[in-house]
């Protein structure tokens, strides 16, 4: 039976191309790009090509991108690096109560370390206010960290308000993980008024183990790997050739088509959307059809089946060869709400039974029609099981 | 603001007499190919200035792209209206309310194209004027010296509106006055040298001498991305890759280290000469500034300079580093240029090169050295590898290959 694959906030499928020319380039050229001889020489000509290309498409300059080994890295490097360059003393960083677990537990280990920490409230769709961002600043703030779209919900956070509000104090640097929003939404690094954004290559359909990180012009970072100083010191290690070519032309892909892309997931968010409002037991988190573009991201619906626990669904949904995911890191015993729906606002049923339903290219509206038929009948088998401890 | 069209202005070609016509195409010819990515765009040619026609294309890219266009003195961004009275009204104030910081004093002026226009240039402009002084508190009009010159031009078909004065890269267009060398060392000075070469409307071909394994792969592929960035202002780039080793471990054996940089770079030139011969170049451009090393002084100018016939255009030679670093900064090859990568001059550097070499006791060096001397420059010139160079790649089956891989 065919797989419907309803994951990509997850990860997603390489373009098949990709494929190809990593394979080509892992027969190719394996030499270190760092060697002196000629194959060395010629590695790192696809690995500067690979930057402009990067560069080009992300509306930065060369020197202003890191390759990095994913999202969790950039995150970290963008976090860490900046916190330690800063003055030892009287440091203060705010993050949103949204965030990935790479930037929270970055910042947790930093507040451990001495950094004082403020975490960011959101409204009900998920949004962080700018107002509040600006009050939360002080003298000591170093760093404030907002994710552009959320990778549970969608949500998209007003990303150029934010860096609007924060050119006013100059002592303040803007981290925006963009890691779900490459490739699906818009960006504008050069008017946005962010300092450090990531990225991951297989989130756009490129391989996993690559990503980077995007640092403006006279921002400097303290390495987190020391080592042959590639990257112009900041993030040591061999190049990963083949890796980074294949990012910089999944990039490419991903963003020469974005905005057909972005139309027909809308559309398909939209008729899922409308499947989801028919079954009353479901209940939407995060933004519906009103306002999307500005709100949310056109690859994500979050829904929760309060009093119900997600595994249940997912495992139901599995037999029906439907693969989506909850968010929240839940073990067989214990069930932990998800944080990022807490700090919207919903109570700990509704937290703990969501179901995130993320799709990409491959899917057509065909495919949206059988995933809300199987929907409707885990539900309705589900029915007679529900938890009701009110 | 949304702009129509652009009005450029031609540069120094406007005084040459009976050449314009053929000068003026050219450039044309020039601003047509850097901007072929954006095939919607249209050109009409005035005298001394060409329109384009953006046509929905951006005019931020093309006013980016303009800016390095050799020939070009400046442009305007212009918008296009109806020309009844009130339409040219309402564009000139819509335009003089988005200029940002806003002045404080502005002139108008009209000029009529179309004479049937119902009112003549004077009329216009005090009911251009009036009208934004109206609604623009704060605004004086200063006939000598405006902040702002708000420019109309009422043609037959339609009104152009514009105030804007850009300045471009200036100078002649590119291949108006013949064509030269560039020895193109891969430091700082070099790709400047080439640059004010190309400017004053010059077509280059590039020179360069590697030493390997003296030198690494990685000196040369500096050396080519230079090139490429000079063939961003300047088309197609001929680069000549010279393999030099030989001629320079002969030098190294002379015996007279402290005149071996004299040496080198005299047989550089010879070689650079054939090379000029062989490709129809009348001059050879060196990245030369006055005492800034041991081979740039006058003494050494004098020596080295005599062993080629050609001209030698040095224009560095009065300019102090600094401000050579300004223009590789503004060109973009300055951080290409500082990559440690080392070339053939740096290497066999003597403690103590002669700063005043003796004329007469080099010419003795290079008799002493006789056939083998001769031969080896000949070999040099005929190991020579020729690539051509575009602002984006290289023209070679294997890079076409690699291109599937971006």
């Amino acid at each position: 039976m065919k797989n419907y694959y309803y994951d990509h906030c997850a990860s997603t499928p390489m373009w098949p191309t990709v494929v190809e020319t990593m394979t080509e380039l892992m027969k190719l050229h394996y030499a270190n790009a760092s060697a002196l001889h000629r194959s060395g020489a010629e590695a790192m000509k696809l690995v500067d090509r690979a930057r402009s290309s990067v560069a080009e498409r992300m509306g930065a300059k060369p020197n202003e991108v890191i390759f990095t080994s994913g999202g969790t890295e950039s995150n970290n490097l963008a976090i860490k690096g900046l916190i330690n360059q800063a003055a030892r003393t009287a440091k203060h960083m705010i993050v949103s109560a949204v965030e990935h677990a790479s930037v929270t537990e970055c910042a947790k280990q930093l507040e451990a370390a001495g950094v004082r920490l403020t975490i960011l409230p959101v409204d009900r769709l998920g949004r962080v206010n700018p107002k509040d961002l600006v009050s939360a600043i002080d003298k000591d703030t170093v760093l404030v960290s907002v994710m552009h779209v959320n990778n549970e919900t969608g949500t998209i956070q007003p990303i150029r308000e934010i860096g609007q509000a924060i050119a006013a104090f100059p002592h303040v640097k803007f981290h925006v993980d963009g890691i779900q929003a490459i490739g699906r939404v818009p960006f504008d690094w050069a008017n946005d008024g962010v300092h450090l954004y990531s990225g991951s290559a297989h989130k756009f359909g490129g391989p996993k183990g690559m990503g980077f990180l995007l640092v403006k012009e006279g921002i400097d970072l303290t390495p987190l790997l020391n080592g042959g100083s590639q990257e112009s010191g900041v993030r040591s290690g061999t190049h990963n050739v083949p890796g980074i070519v294949a990012m910089s032309q999944a990039l490419r892909l991903a963003s020469e088509s974005m905005d057909s892309r972005r139309e027909k997931m809308y559309l398909l968010r939209r008729q899922l959307l409308s499947i989801v409002s028919e079954i009353p037991e479901l209940v939407v988190n995060g933004a519906n059809g009103e306002g999307e573009r500005e709100i949310t991201a056109p690859h994500v619906l979050n829904i929760s089946y309060p009093g119900m626990r997600p595994e249940v669904i997912i495992h139901m949904l599995e037999k029906h060869s439907i693969l989506v995911s909850s968010q929240s890191a839940c073990s067989s015993k214990s069930l932990r709400p998800s944080k990022v729906l807490l700090a919207m606002g919903f109570d700990a049923d509704r937290a703990s039974g969501s179901i995130r339903i993320s799709f990409g290219d491959e899917h057509t509206e065909e495919d949206v029609a059988v995933l809300g038929e199987r929907l409707r009948t885990v539900v309705a088998k589900l029915k007679p099981l529900e938890r009701n401890d009110k | 603001m949304k702009y129509d069209l652009i009005l450029v202005r031609f540069g120094e070609i406007t005084i040459k007499g009976r050449n314009r016509n053929r000068f003026e195409t050219m450039l044309l010819t020039q601003i047509q190919m850097a901007l072929k990515a954006m095939p919607a765009l249209e050109y009409v040619r005035g005298y001394a200035r060409v329109y384009i026609h953006l046509n929905g294309e951006s005019y931020e890219k093309v006013s980016e792209r303009l800016k390095d266009i050799f020939g070009i003195m400046t442009f305007s961004p212009v918008i296009s209206t109806k020309h009844d009275l009130e339409a040219i009204r309402e564009c000139a104030l819509g335009l003089m309310q988005s200029i940002a910081p806003a002045p404080a004093t502005f002139k108008v002026s009209v000029k009529r194209g179309w004479k049937q226009y119902p009112h003549d240039s004077l009329e216009m402009n005090h009911l251009v004027g009036a009208h934004v002084l109206r609604n623009s508190p704060g605004l004086k009009v200063d006939v000598r010296n405006p902040e702002v010159e708000l420019k109309v031009d009422i043609q037959h078909l339609s009104a152009y509106v514009y105030c804007e004065v850009i300045k471009g890269a200036g100078g002649f267009p590119l291949g108006m006055n013949g064509k030269a060398m560039l020895l193109l060392s891969g430091g700082i000075d070099s790709p400047v040298a080439g640059w004010m070469s190309m400017r004053k409307g010059l077509k280059v071909e590039a020179v360069h001498f590697h030493s390997y394994p003296f030198t690494s792969e990685q000196a040369k592929e500096k050396v080519i991305t230079l090139a490429k960035r000079l063939a961003y202002y300047g088309g197609k780039i001929k680069l000549h890759l010279v393999p030099f080793t030989e001629i320079q471990t002969k030098l190294a054996q002379a015996g007279q280290d402290s005149l071996i940089i004299t040496l080198m770079r005299r047989s550089m030139l010879k070689i650079t000469e054939r090379l000029a011969e062989e490709n129809g170049a009348l001059a050879i451009v060196t990245g030369d500034s006055l005492g800034q090393v041991a081979s740039q002084t006058l003494g050494s100018m004098n020596v080295i300079g005599r062993s080629a016939a050609l001209p030698l255009l040095r224009p560095l030679v009065m300019m102090d580093k600094q401000d050579i670093i300004t223009i590789a900064e503004q060109i973009d090859t300055f951080s290409t240029s500082i990559l440690p990568f080392e070339d053939c001059c740096t290497l066999f550097v003597p403690k103590s090169p002669a700063i005043n070499p003796n004329l007469k006791l080099v010419e003795k060096v290079e008799a002493h050295l006789g056939e083998e001397f001769e031969r080896l420059i000949d070999e040099a010139v005929a190991g020579t590898e020729v690539l051509v160079l575009k602002e984006d790649g290289q023209e070679t089956t294997e890079a076409q290959k690699e291109d599937a891989w971006f």
